[in-house]
């Protein structure tokens, strides 16, 4: 066979084997994935969505931020302004970066302010690779229970009894880190011990 | 033949060789000649950076210009060091060249004309086909055939062996080589090649290296390092704009220095000093390799064909036993056995006389008084002996003297027909012995192998070289012989086609084989094996057809060949990976000392404590340079072989050149950096 | 460091072990055409897929064709994908009505997808629709990889076969490669990967309204910042798991959203993390056993095996020990690992997976080409940092991608062989096979292509105003960025220090140039090397052969790995992650 003819009998067949095996893995593949979720599993395919009161208020596994003292908070985010699903992402702040130094020494002295004996664990100071990350350490969650307690007027043991029912250990005993989902643990809050209006 | 080899060589040290090496490192800086080693040739392009780049900061009066000045003369001497070592490589051959060179002086030629008068003409006149006459002490005037005559000859000037050969017409001894003599005698020559063209003068280039080409594996390992050279080119080019974004730019003399102590410049310098020092071992031991390829095939063999005869086994089959008919005695058979071989001038008649002398006490008689009649072997016959006093003695093969025997009556006995057969299974060779056609009995002829021999295959063996024997022996014979000496195959009843088959078989299953043979039927499987070692005493078509010609005509020396192309492999390889890896070591010594102003905190990199950054480049520079000049004797001699196997081997070299190579810079350079600082250079 | 985090590494390395063999058996049955139990089921629409294409079932290939095969399969491919993103807006599946992709993003994608790069210089979420992200990007994910894993199938085809001219036949092999290795994996795969939490819908994305409303600063166009209060967060959908199978197992690595798999709806627990770290893994650590069987030297296979795995370890433990150490320019902060935290580096990880998990998935992704993240490599310590940027230098030949993994590995393969094997004093021989000038030539050329492609892009970009101003870092880090992007790119890795604004003209060309040069011009030496090899008699092992299997010669292996590509890249990393190692400790920042 010459090359030309060698060329060209390829290329057509790369033209077809491309469009075949598209209609294979790229169509009906994740359709037949799709629906295969969907009946399987139709809540954790769609999102794993929290409705309270008719409306959805998030989900399980994406994080959400809060701010005020009433609130257990989140670890800083860098998704867009901040635990924006639409620009997931980490700060990408080298190691030396000033601006990672001066952010963290910044939220560090503001953590101080309100639980002065206790050095600041260090997910509390960190943004996420996602920006999204529903979790912080057991750690980080203790370090908030004497100011949620404070502010909403109710025990610390109450606030930590409530940590521990959403704290999950690691999967199987070794694998990732024991932590606890700040959307679950707030909206338990709010159910548990509603603020007086 | 003879096992020594000739102390031909003359030592390294000769000043002679000292000069003309010295001088010949300053004629290689010719970059036309050095831009065939790419390592070599970045170096000499560094160096002449860098002094340009010193000349300018002088003529600038920039202070400080000694730095530049030690870097520049010590890339000079890197380059000089490696030219060095291939003129050193090259100086013995040159030296033998000059030697052979005076055996080729032009002498004076008898030719023969068509009309059978004699004509003198200059040897350079001959042509091929020719016909000249040469008479005792006179000068053979070129290669040829013997074609008329027996003569002994002097083949010192080629062999160093100073002990005359014959050269008889007709045979496997017919070919004399031009510019040996003859001692006496009278033999007619028919010239074969024409000047220029003559063994000698083949010789002499190949010796000088004037004909040498690379060799696969050099072309591969120059490919190697000659990308490895890119490669860190790359990297030290690149450097540059990064220490430039790291605000730390570099000066010409830092990065040439850089650049040149990373490409593998041990390696570059001595590669084709490695290759011309195989070529020459071999020279020393008295074998003239056609090609490099030739010595590097030789360390890749798989299979070596031997000859059992002379090779195996001392030259010849030995009398050791007398076996006597029944009713005849012993002293009876002797005598005849005596009688019958005392004409007999081959080796096999000469041990069975000495064997009578030795074992019955029975001395050489006069035997002129008795009128003897002596009967000369004979195809049609295949018997010898002799007639006396109306006797006739014989002795012969089992079938010739079954034959001549019980023509008349007078069969074998039995008792004789089983020891025959007996000798047979073990591997020797029954002759019988007859008297007025009666059988009086038989003689035991054994192959004595040689001493060693076992062990030499052992050793083959671990080096997963598997010996074959080739003997015109029958299988029987064959097999007790191949058992008694631990080869691992034989060929026997072999004739030439056979031979060649099995060439072609091993072939054919992706081995390599040698062999060495010196007759004209050996030719074809000379030229088929993949080394073919010819033997000097052989024919003028052997030697044609072989890729290594044994000026000593030894062919135990095939086993020296195979372990001469192996050590010069594995000099290449043991070498490659030595400079390969001191390149560890270098980079702790440089890059440290390039940043240290900008960023004292790289110097934790400084592991050797190297005084100054100027003292660390010029250490690391001048540890390159030395190495090359420390490493030479290695890469002349060869690095140690052992017969081991592979794994044991790579184990071993590993262990001294890959890891000793990264462990000797850190010392050596640290002890440089140290002299520096005595000396006050940098 | 803990004793868990240590010993999720060594689960993790013995799951690999116990899963080599079987599969490497599995694939020499699938390319040897030997029956197989899925046979019933996918024999029929192999043979369809033949009709419908043209395919000779049996013709074979000599290596030319297969390269050449291989080459226009790719072009075409690459060039189907570029329409796709260029008309996006009028396809099917576009429930965000997400308009055409720009011309140079759509060709940057386009070769990055096609060269199993998956370098993303998009936010998928804003720019890619779902069918993109299905028929185009997913797509490739299976194409790429199956080309990956027929160039390796061919080269160890080369080393097994002798006094042949044919290497197999492309068409074949890839048909194969894509029905019988990865649909089942990837189908299995992604539906556990649902039952975790990965999401697959069709939807619209889904807006949800914030727990407690939000002030946030916003910066305007005119680049005034306003206050604003924002009360949802829209929560970007998808079909995620389908594309994250064969995202993990074909080590490919393009994240259906931007965070990759940092992304919680990609994998969102530590089991979908191991399982993925698993699956990058699976199919390059089969291979090994792969080219034993076929070779007929199992041993051969264990040994590049056991020079992966020791690679591989010293990657995990000091990444995973940079990373513990955390950053010391961090004062007041508590980053001492605890019963009730991970401590160590945590910026840019997530909390559920914690030091170990992200240290160990660095390792994996950037040992392979696969280039998913799950934590932000440009945040890890520098030491932490240069692991996945060494490993991305070796070639990613610890398992590597895969199929590249494997063949790039055979590289070093010849290249130690053909370096220490005369050292047994006979011309070195793979297998039987002489290496000669031909061979080493086609390694050199390999290893040069790699070097010279990072090595000039990234010199020329850190001194250049264009490829300066891609730097989001400055100081060393900014040089570690540059050289991890060309790495990346060369190495068809696709991971980055993703700080780096690369998504300029200057980048976008470059990358695309660099991940050319490194899927194609490095595939073809390698071909090259095969075809020749195959040509070869094979000289039967005696002796005084060199042994290609055992402890000495992965030893070997290692060292000529880690010597001849660290030498190339030490001045380099010094001037990059190790001085900015060493400036952090002094209390440096930039």
């Amino acid at each position: 066979m010459g090359v030309e003819v060698t060329v060209k009998k390829n290329l057509w067949i790369s033209l077809w084997m491309t469009l075949v095996t598209t209609a294979i893995f790229g169509v009906a593949y994740p359709l037949a994935v799709t629906a295969l979720a969907q009946f399987l599993f139709p809540s954790r395919a769609n999102g794993e969505l929290i409705e309270r009161d008719g409306k959805l208020v998030g989900s399980h596994l994406i994080g959400q931020p809060f701010s005020s003292p009433w609130y257990f908070h989140p670890r800083p985010s860098a998704a867009g302004a901040g635990y924006d699903p639409l620009a997931s992402g980490g700060s990408n702040l080298g190691p030396t970066n000033k601006q990672l130094i001066d952010r963290v020494k910044a939220d560090t002295a503001q953590l101080a302010t309100e639980n002065p004996s206790v050095p600041v664990p260090v997910d509390l100071v960190t943004t996420s690779g996602s920006g999204l990350d529903p979790d912080i350490s057991p750690a980080a969650a203790e370090f908030q229970v004497h100011r949620v307690a404070r502010v909403r007027g109710i025990r610390e043991s109450d606030v930590r009894r409530l940590v521990a029912a959403h704290t999950r250990p690691r999967d199987f005993g070794f694998l990732g880190e024991p932590r606890v989902n700040v959307l679950e643990l707030n909206l338990d809050l709010d159910f548990s011990f509603p603020r007086k209006k | 033949m003879t096992t020594v080899s000739h102390a031909r060589a003359t030592p390294l040290t000769d000043p002679r060789i000292l000069q003309r090496a010295i001088l010949d490192s300053f004629a290689k800086l010719d970059p036309r000649v050095l831009v065939k080693n790419p390592v070599m040739f970045v170096v000499e392009v560094g160096a002449v950076v860098t002094t340009f780049q010193w000349a300018r900061d002088v003529a600038g009066h920039v202070t400080g210009n000694a730095f530049g000045l030690q870097i520049s003369l010590w890339l000079w001497f890197t380059v000089l060091f490696a030219n060095f070592a291939e003129a050193m490589a090259e100086g013995r051959g040159k030296a033998q060249a000059d030697n052979l060179r005076k055996a080729r002086t032009e002498t004076m030629a008898r030719r023969i004309r068509e009309d059978g008068t004699r004509e003198m003409v200059p040897s350079s006149a001959l042509r091929a086909l020719d016909l000249v006459e040469v008479g005792p002490g006179e000068f053979i005037p070129g290669d040829g055939e013997v074609v008329v005559g027996v003569a002994s000859v002097d083949e010192s000037a080629i062999t160093g062996e100073s002990a005359p050969v014959i050269r008889e017409a007709g045979g496997d001894r017919s070919a004399v080589t031009g510019g040996t003599r003859v001692l006496s005698d009278e033999i007619q020559v028919c010239i074969t090649s024409n000047p220029g063209e003559t063994f000698l003068d083949r010789m002499i280039k190949l010796v000088e290296g004037a004909a040498r080409q690379k060799t696969p594996n050099e072309i591969a390992l120059n490919i190697l390092l000659a990308g490895l050279t890119i490669i860190f080119l790359l990297a030290v080019v690149t450097l540059q704009p990064y220490a430039i974004y790291s605000g730390a730019p570099q000066n010409i003399f830092v990065l040439v220095s850089l650049l040149v102590c990373l490409i593998p410049t041990t390696i570059g310098g001595l590669l084709s000093a490695i290759g011309i020092a195989g070529m020459d071992r071999m020279i020393q031991r008295n074998v003239i390799a056609m090609s490099g390829r030739a010595v590097e095939a030789s360390g890749d063999v798989d299979v070596l064909l031997l000859d059992k005869t002379g090779t195996i086994t001392l030259g010849n089959r030995q009398a050791t036993q007398l076996y006597p008919a029944p009713g005849v005695s012993e002293a009876e058979l002797a005598n005849a056995a005596q009688l019958a071989s005392l004409a007999d001038e081959t080796p096999e008649g000469r041990s069975i006389v000495v064997l009578v002398k030795d074992k019955y006490g029975l001395r050489g008689r006069e035997l002129a008084s008795l009128n003897p009649t002596f009967v000369p072997f004979t195809a049609q016959t295949r018997m010898s002996g002799v007639d006396l006093d109306g006797q006739e003695i014989r002795k012969g093969a089992y079938d010739a003297i079954e034959k001549y025997s019980s023509a008349f009556g007078q069969p074998v006995p039995k008792e004789i027909k089983d020891v025959v057969q007996t000798i047979a299974n073990t591997g020797g060779t029954p002759l019988l012995v007859a008297r007025n056609r009666k059988v009086l009995g038989a003689v035991q002829l054994e192959d004595i192998v040689k001493g060693g021999m076992k062990e030499r295959f052992d050793q083959l063996r671990a080096m997963g070289i598997r010996t074959v024997m080739i003997t015109g022996d029958n299988p029987l014979t064959a097999a007790a012989i191949a058992r008694q000496a631990g080869v691992d195959g034989f060929l026997a009843e072999a004739k030439p086609e056979d031979k060649m088959a099995l060439i072609r078989g091993e072939q054919a299953k992706g081995k390599l084989v040698a062999m060495t043979g010196d007759g004209t039927n050996d030719a074809p499987a000379l030229a088929q094996a993949d080394v073919g070692v010819a033997m000097n005493t052989g024919t003028q078509a052997a030697k044609e057809a072989g890729n290594m010609v044994d000026l000593d005509s030894n062919p135990t020396k095939l086993i020296e060949i195979v372990e001469i192309g192996k050590q010069l492999l594995i000099t290449r390889g043991a070498l490659t990976t030595f400079s390969v890896a001191n390149d560890v070591a270098k980079y702790f010594a440089i890059i440290p000392a390039m940043f240290a102003a900008a960023f004292p905190q790289l110097e934790v990199l400084n592991v050797m404590h190297l005084r100054t950054p100027q003292s660390a480049i010029l250490s690391a520079v001048i540890f390159n340079a030395l190495i090359i000049i420390a490493l030479i004797p290695l890469a002349l001699r060869g690095v140690r072989y052992r017969p081991l196997g592979a794994a044991a081997l790579l184990r071993r070299n590993l262990l001294i050149y890959g890891l000793g190579g990264v462990i000797a810079p850190f010392i050596g350079i640290k002890l440089i950096d140290m002299f520096v600082a005595v000396l006050r250079w940098a | 460091m803990t004793a868990i985090g240590w010993f999720q590494i060594g689960v993790f390395l013995a799951v690999i072990l116990a899963l080599t063999k079987p599969l490497g058996v599995y694939m020499v049955r699938v390319f040897n055409r030997e029956p197989t139990i899925l046979d019933p089921v996918l024999r029929p629409v192999e043979r369809l897929v033949y009709r419908l294409t043209g395919v000779h079932e049996h013709l074979e290939m000599p290596w030319t064709d297969y390269t050449t095969a291989m080459l226009l399969f790719s072009g075409v491919s690459m060039l189907i994908l570029y329409l796709i993103e260029r008309m996006q807006k009028w396809l099917p599946w576009n429930p965000e009505h997400l308009g055409n992709v720009t011309p140079d993003l759509a060709w940057n994608t386009a070769v990055s997808f096609t060269s199993n790069t998956n370098w993303q210089a998009y936010v998928p979420e804003t720019t890619m629709s779902y069918f993109t992200q299905m028929a185009g990007l997913a797509y490739h994910n299976f194409a790429s990889a199956a080309v990956g894993i027929v160039l390796a199938i061919a080269v160890i085809r080369g080393i097994a076969r002798h006094e042949a001219e044919t290497l197999g036949n492309f068409w074949v092999d890839l048909t194969r490669c894509l029905l019988w290795v990865l649909l089942p994996v990837s189908l299995l795969v992604a539906l556990v990967f649902v039952s975790q939490g990965v999401v697959q819908n069709l939807k619209p994305y889904t807006t949800v309204s914030l727990v407690e409303p939000q002030m946030v600063q916003v910066t305007g166009a005119d680049g005034k910042t306003s206050t604003e209060t924002v009360h949802d967060q829209k929560i970007a959908q998808g079909p995620v798991a389908s594309q994250e199978a064969i995202k993990i197992l074909g080590t490919n690595g393009g994240g259906f959203y931007n965070a990759n798999s940092a992304h919680p709806f990609e994998n969102p627990t530590p089991s979908t993390n191991f399982l993925q770290l698993v699956l990058i893994f699976a199919i390059p650590s089969g291979l090994t056993y792969t080219l034993g069987r076929m070779t007929r030297s199992p041993g051969h296979g264990w040994a590049v095996w056991a020079a992966m795995a020791a690679l591989f370890l010293c990657g995990a433990a000091t990444a995973y020990w940079a990373e513990a150490q955390g950053n010391p320019l961090l004062a007041g902060v508590n980053q001492a690992a605890g019963p009730l935290q991970p401590g160590g580096n945590m910026e840019g990880k997530e909390t559920r997976f914690g030091i170990a998990s992200t240290a160990l998935y660095a390792t994996v992704t950037t040992d392979a080409s696969c280039g998913a993240v799950n934590g932000m490599h440009d945040s890890f310590t520098p030491l932490g940092g240069m692991v996945p940027l060494i490993n991305i230098m070796l070639g990613e030949i610890v398992f590597g991608g895969v199929g590249s993994g494997l063949y790039g590995m055979i590289v070093f393969v010849i290249l130690a062989v053909f370096i220490a094997g005369l050292m047994v004093g006979r011309t070195p021989e793979y297998l039987g096979k002489k290496i000669e000038a031909y061979d080493v030539k086609m390694a050199m050329l390999f290893v040069l292509v790699g070097s010279f492609t990072i090595l000039v892009f990234s010199a020329f970009s850190s001194v250049e105003k264009s490829g300066l101003a891609g730097i989001s870092n400055p100081g060393p880090h900014g040089l570690s960025q540059l050289l991890y992007a060309y790495s990346s790119a060369t190495g068809n890795n696709g991971s980055a220090f993703a700080g780096i604004n690369a998504n300029t003209l200057w980048f976008n060309s470059t990358l695309g140039v660099a991940m050319l040069l490194g899927r194609f011009f490095m595939a073809i030496p390698v071909l090259a090397i095969a075809g020749n090899l195959a040509r070869k008699k094979i000289t039967p092992e005696s002796l005084g052969t060199f042994r290609v299997t055992g402890a000495l010669f992965t030893t070997l292996l290692v060292s000529t790995i880690l010597i001849v590509s660290s030498l190339t890249f030490f001045p380099a990393l010094s001037l990059g992650p190790i001085l900015e190692h060493l400036l952090m400790y002094a209390g440096k920042v930039f």
